[in-house]
């Protein structure tokens, strides 16, 4: 997805067939990659959010028992909630550098060389 | 004068406080001069002529999303009720990760200027852009009301202002001086405003929280065992102080909690902040800053909150000027005497300052790109004239937002963003997750959800007891009683709804919505493809 350094266009965008390319095996992989990494891991960090707050609101004693000193498990679990938050944000960015953005310039190039031009718009 | 009577907590010295807040306004001021003499075209104007880099607009996010709800409200809510005001901490983080991984990148990709560019995309223009420019500007409405009435308590906490009509003038002061930074500095202005705020609130608040801890030989628990001691109360280290007292409280809070977490990847200011950065690429490295500043910036939150309670006492917080956003302020005074006062409170400042400029140029650039230039001239302004237009409505937003403010002086402000994020994910989050994900999502779909979610949320807080019912209510009076809703948070009824309708309307719908746009929509947004570059100047 990243589009950092635009190459010269050789074909204008209104001649390109937006849906060939959206039928194409190498689009078809970058959704697919894409979809199945951020459907997923969103879910079960939401998931892992709700959790934590039923467990706030619906089992007090165990949030209160005490971990060390004052800290609670309340505390404990609030505090992994930033560290996951952490984690996952630099795991999508591993993912989305390696795994995506290589499939979305492969993309961006083939459509500005013309590969999708529309036949009918010429 | 009010605030006498908490003399040993009592304000420092108030030309103190002004001098600190007027050379923060000063230094900013020749900044916005000088990043503005580029604003030319309408993209300079709202996105800053995409030119800002990923770490930059990470800042800026973060001084945009760290409002005064989350320095005031969260450590004052924290100091009060103890671990329940956490929460807010925990939610408004974590709702970063929808906003990271479903929406920053896909959004800069197809959109142009405002959250009504990506959601009309493939549907009908004019009735979606309406629909979408009405939400946006009633989320900056709620958004702006919370951060005036923050801007009014401390206020009166600082300036040792204790009567209305002093207090009234010192919002109206502040409401001006927003109207200049944003009529002068347009987008590029906001931004630099937001990152020195960012980075004055995040080392201000970090010096503090060290502080603390270094009074408690930093041992965190040491410095719990003290709150607990002065507040007379273990239970403040435990959740459900405010939220565990009955049924209803606990679906309060789970209803709190979906409207935090959903809210963030819905919030018009935000989502236009990613469009003043050239790439999707530098998008998502902005998100991976501001998840970085705001996180450590929560963390923080936690000890200044205990360090307020044990410092200086719930009771005493509650009995001065401000109530519990005086809680930080008041922390600092007892660290660092009037000056530290005198510091933090012009950060204070700064954040309100800072987000309420980020709303208002929002709210102007929906207005004049949504509905005068796409949907009042078709798509056909006159050069120049739209800019003319969102500069007129920044001043409009500003008066607005002053009279709301002297209005809402004195709520809680974690609470009334609570209510704005709300608003946002009900309205906002259903029609931007399926115009980007569903193919068959049509026109009418998205109407009745954004319509239905932002009309079922806002009728649901005007019959809650937030509104009527209580002393602490908004009308202030137990006469007067119309809240049939019981709870405080509508989220968990308007949110679910909202998404249902966008759903079932567009199931059974029978037109279908061009195949060539969702194709093009789709495409861009996974390939940035065509996506809007940067202004070279």
């Amino acid at each position: 997805m990243g589009n950092d350094a635009p190459s010269a266009t050789s074909t204008t965008l209104a001649e390109v067939d937006y849906g060939a390319v959206q039928a194409s095996p190498e689009f078809q992989r970058l959704r697919r990659t894409h979809r199945s990494f951020v459907f997923p891991v969103l879910g079960a960090c939401l998931a892992w959010y709700f959790a934590y707050v039923l467990l706030a609101s619906y089992a007090h004693d165990f949030m209160s028992t005490r971990v060390f000193g004052s800290v609670n498990i309340a505390m404990v679990l609030g505090l992994a909630q930033v560290v996951t938050t952490f984690a996952v944000t630099m795991w999508y960015v591993h993912y989305a550098n390696k795994r995506l953005d290589p499939l979305a310039e492969e993309i961006r190039d083939e459509i500005e060389t013309g590969v999708f031009e529309n036949e009918e718009a010429r | 004068m009010l605030h006498l009577e908490a003399a040993s907590t009592s304000p420092g010295e108030p030309w103190l406080n002004i001098a600190i807040f007027g050379a923060f306004v000063a230094v900013t001021m020749v900044i916005v001069f000088r990043a503005s003499r580029n604003n030319k075209t309408a993209a300079d104007y709202y996105a800053a002529g995409r030119s800002f880099t990923g770490g930059q607009n990470g800042s800026a996010i973060a001084g945009d999303y760290l409002s005064a709800a989350s320095f005031l409200g969260i450590v004052g809510a924290i100091a009060m009720t103890g671990y329940d005001g956490f929460l807010y901490s925990i939610g408004f983080l974590v709702a970063w990760l929808v906003a990271l991984l479903l929406v920053a990148e896909l959004l800069r990709n197809t959109g142009k200027f405002t959250m009504a560019d990506v959601l009309s995309f493939r549907l009908k223009q004019r009735p979606v852009r309406i629909a979408a420019a009405t939400t946006t500007l009633v989320v900056c409405f709620f958004y702006l009301l919370a951060q005036m009435a923050g801007a009014g308590g401390l206020v009166s906490l600082l300036l040792g202002i204790g009567d209305q009509v002093g207090q009234a003038v010192v919002i109206t002061v502040v409401g001006a001086l927003m109207i200049l930074y944003v009529l002068i500095g347009g987008m590029k202005g906001t931004t630099w405003v937001q990152i020195i705020k960012a980075v004055l609130l995040i080392v201000g608040a970090g010096v503090m929280t060290v502080w603390v801890l270094a009074l408690n030989g930093f041992d965190f628990s040491a410095l719990l065992d003290k709150a607990v001691a002065v507040a007379e109360n273990p239970a403040i280290l435990d959740p459900g102080l405010k939220y565990g007292v009955s049924d209803v409280t606990k679906v309060d809070f789970l209803s709190l909690g979906l409207a935090l977490v959903l809210g963030t990847a819905a919030l018009p200011h935000v989502l236009m902040r990613f469009y003043t950065v050239p790439t999707a690429k530098e998008a998502r490295k902005s998100v991976v800053w501001a998840i970085w500043l705001i996180g450590i910036f929560y963390v923080f939150t936690l000890v200044l909150g205990y360090g307020a309670a044990a410092l200086v006492g719930p009771a005493v917080i509650a009995a001065a000027p401000g109530g519990p956003n005086s809680a930080a302020p008041l922390l600092a005074f007892s660290l660092g005497g009037p000056l530290l006062l005198g510091l933090i409170s012009a950060i204070a400042f700064a954040t309100i300052l800072a987000v309420v400029a980020g709303l208002t140029i929002t709210a102007a650039a929906s207005f004049a790109h949504d509905i005068y230039a796409s949907v009042v001239k078709k798509g056909k302004p006159e050069p120049g004239a739209e800019v003319k237009v969102a500069r007129r409505t920044v001043v409009i937003i500003g008066i607005v937002a002053i009279i709301g403010g002297i209005g809402a002086n004195g709520q809680n402000v974690a609470f009334l963003v609570a209510l704005a994020f709300a608003v946002a994910a009900s309205a906002n989050l259903p029609t931007i997750v399926y115009s980007l994900f569903w193919k068959r999502f049509t026109t009418k779909g998205a109407l009745w959800s954004m319509y239905g979610g932002l009309i079922s949320a806002i009728v649901l807080i005007v019959f809650s007891p937030v509104v009527s019912g209580s002393e602490t209510s908004m009308l202030k009076t137990e006469a007067i009683d119309f809240a049939w809703f019981p709870l405080s948070n509508p989220g968990i009824v308007s949110i679910p709804l909202a998404f249902l309708l966008g759903w079932i309307v567009s199931v059974l719908d029978k037109t279908v919505e061009d195949p060539k746009k969702q194709s093009e929509m789709e495409v861009r947004s996974l390939t940035g493809i065509g996506a809007e570059k940067a202004v070279s100047h």
